[in-house]
């Protein structure tokens, strides 16, 4: 039976994969919580309550941060193993 | 290799191992896209809530007082002509009025005298003719009440109660 090589031992290209899908997962966890976070916010507007919106649009704004940070990496790991 | 003829290589890989990074990383992008229409809907709001102050509500007759039977209703319009209404009689001295747009879909609300509430049609969101509130179904905000005042024989629309403190 073959067994998973440790991570030292693979080779970069395929670390690299791995690390770019940790963070592609990691994108997609923080853009559901966006995507909660606006429809919350849009019930709650239209209902009246308006002392929400301002920490929900920053605290969007910080998930929105946090993903380009992700794509970054994303785009650093990708040149690094494709150099 | 020149700038312009890298800048095409990591755009389009011409290796086939490379085709899973730029994949990847294409739908990185597409993702912090959707994460930035994301933050614009919330701004949106923001604006919104920026922009809009406490309306000033205007005062208008509905109905008279002996012009409705007991379960009977009357539609009209408040504030504005794009807003229907819908004034219900449940009591011999009792009347509410509601926005007809149902606060799930906005299809229109009607009187049910029977069990006595508000119903809508298109997904079965059933309101309180007493105060608005939902009973059953998918809305989940009250219907905003038109407040009224009794003028001699009349009946008159001084504002709308979103209701926020019943949801």
């Amino acid at each position: 039976m073959n067994q998973p090589q440790p991570q030292s031992e693979r080779p970069p290209q395929r670390r690299g994969l791995t690390a770019i899908d940790g963070a592609l997962a990691l994108i997609a966890i923080l853009l559901i919580v966006q995507m909660w976070l606006l429809t919350a916010t849009l019930e709650g507007f239209l209902a009246g309550h308006r002392e929400g919106v301002l920490p929900a649009a920053l605290l969007s704004g910080v998930l929105l941060l946090a993903c380009l940070g992700l794509y970054l990496f994303v785009r650093g790991v990708d040149r690094e193993v494709r150099k | 290799m020149n700038e312009k003829d890298q800048l095409w290589r990591e755009e389009v890989s011409i290796f086939a191992a490379d085709e899973r990074y730029v994949n990847r990383r294409q739908f990185a992008k597409f993702l912090v896209l959707t994460s930035a229409g994301m933050f614009v809907g919330n701004l949106w709001i923001l604006v919104r809530s920026w922009l809009t102050g406490q309306p000033a509500w205007p005062v208008q007759p509905v109905a008279k007082l002996n012009e409705i039977p007991v379960g009977g209703v009357k539609l009209f319009r408040y504030p504005g002509p794009q807003d229907p209404c819908i004034l219900v009689r449940h009591g011999e001295t009792e009347f509410a009025a509601y926005s007809q747009k149902c606060t799930h879909l906005s299809c229109a609300v009607y009187y049910a005298p029977g069990p006595g509430r508000l119903e809508c049609p298109c997904h079965e969101g059933f309101f309180s003719v007493r105060d608005g509130r939902v009973l059953q179904g998918p809305p989940q905000r009250p219907l905003p009440r038109i407040v009224l005042e009794r003028r001699g024989d009349q009946l008159v629309a001084t504002g709308v109660d979103l209701q926020t403190e019943a949801t």
